[in-house]
């Protein structure tokens, strides 16, 4: 009987727990992070060196290494977000909330970055640096809901409040996921159609798909480890926060 | 054409490259430091609060029995 609650109690609310999330997390660390490290320096060298130039845009195209999978998990990390958010706010989750949370500057930075880099792949491919098209836009919007969501997550003074707010910011704007994700075929502008996809054969060669694979293995587990490190940060925080209340009011 | 040159492309590929590394690896670094800082002010606040537990980690600290308890059952 005990050990039937025991297990069922394993799942959504296992992690429930920080104590136990803490150990679990020094546990993986070491591994997310030699993944990160790994895959990522792969993902370049044959990225940048092995892999032969494009017929079409030369040397150019090699953008795409670092692009896709930045904008890749720009939209992962939110959804990621909106689900934590919507956990959080529904279960009162209390690692849901911190997860929430601790992702949002990461997320903003891979939106920065899909940005940048796609400006830097326009100017010489479609001889702009910036473009009011569906997809661009609807990028910038992301980067504005992920500090919007920053900004409003530590207005208040009571960090249950802020992560209430921020939640319903969170899930307000996940309309905007499917936008990004459509955009491409919707509107047909400039930004070229996905490379990849789940329902046709890549338009890439498969020599071409390894490195952005590696890539986008590699930023899964670098948002993990910077997660963690986040997480113990925020967990770290809501001990001193209770310290100081408790030596205030004893 | 040597490597560097990317095919006359060194001027966007580069800087594309460079900005996704400075941006992760600063993010990583700011990171790690307010992880640093805020455990070094919880060790200091445990210590001040002066040995009234052994490890005292707050208002955590019933979940941490809890958990302990929980899993040392068979």
């Amino acid at each position: 009987m005990a050990t039937k609650t025991k297990k069922a109690g394993i799942g959504l609310h296992f992690f429930a727990n920080p104590a136990r999330f803490l150990r679990f997390a020094r546990k993986i660390f070491p591994w997310v992070a030699i993944v990160a490290v790994a895959c990522i320096v792969a993902a370049l060298v044959l990225g940048l060196a092995v892999v032969p130039a494009d017929y079409r845009q030369g040397d150019a195209y090699r953008i795409i290494f670092v692009h896709v999978p930045a904008s890749y998990m720009a939209l992962m990390i939110y959804v990621i977000i909106a689900l934590a958010s919507a956990a959080g706010f529904i279960w009162r989750h209390p690692l849901a909330d911190l997860i929430a949370k601790s992702s949002a500057p990461i997320g903003a930075c891979f939106t920065f970055i899909s940005l940048v880099t796609g400006s830097l792949w326009g100017e010489p491919m479609w001889g702009t640096w910036w473009v009011w098209d569906a997809r661009i836009t609807s990028m910038l919007v992301l980067l504005f809901l992920y500090l919007g969501y920053i900004a409003l997550n530590s207005a208040y003074d009571d960090p249950t409040k802020g992560a209430r707010a921020s939640a319903i910011l969170a899930l307000v704007g996940a309309v905007n996921i499917p936008i990004i994700k459509f955009s491409v075929d919707w509107w047909n502008t400039l930004h070229q159609p996905a490379t990849i996809s789940k329902f046709d054969r890549p338009s890439m060669d498969a020599s071409m798909i390894a490195p952005l694979l590696l890539m986008v293995v590699g930023f899964i587990a670098y948002y993990l480890a910077v997660l963690i490190i986040r997480l113990r940060s925020e967990i770290a925080a809501r001990r001193i926060r209770n310290l100081r209340l408790a030596q205030v009011g004893g | 054409m040597s490597f560097f040159e990317m095919g006359g492309y060194a001027a966007y590929i580069w800087p594309a490259f460079g900005v996704g590394a400075l941006v992760l690896i600063g993010l990583l670094v700011i990171s790690l430091r307010r992880l640093k800082s805020r455990e070094a002010a919880l060790l200091r606040l445990e210590a001040a609060g002066g040995g009234r537990r052994r490890r005292g980690r707050g208002d955590g600290d019933e979940e941490d029995a809890e958990t302990e308890k929980e899993e040392a059952s068979p």
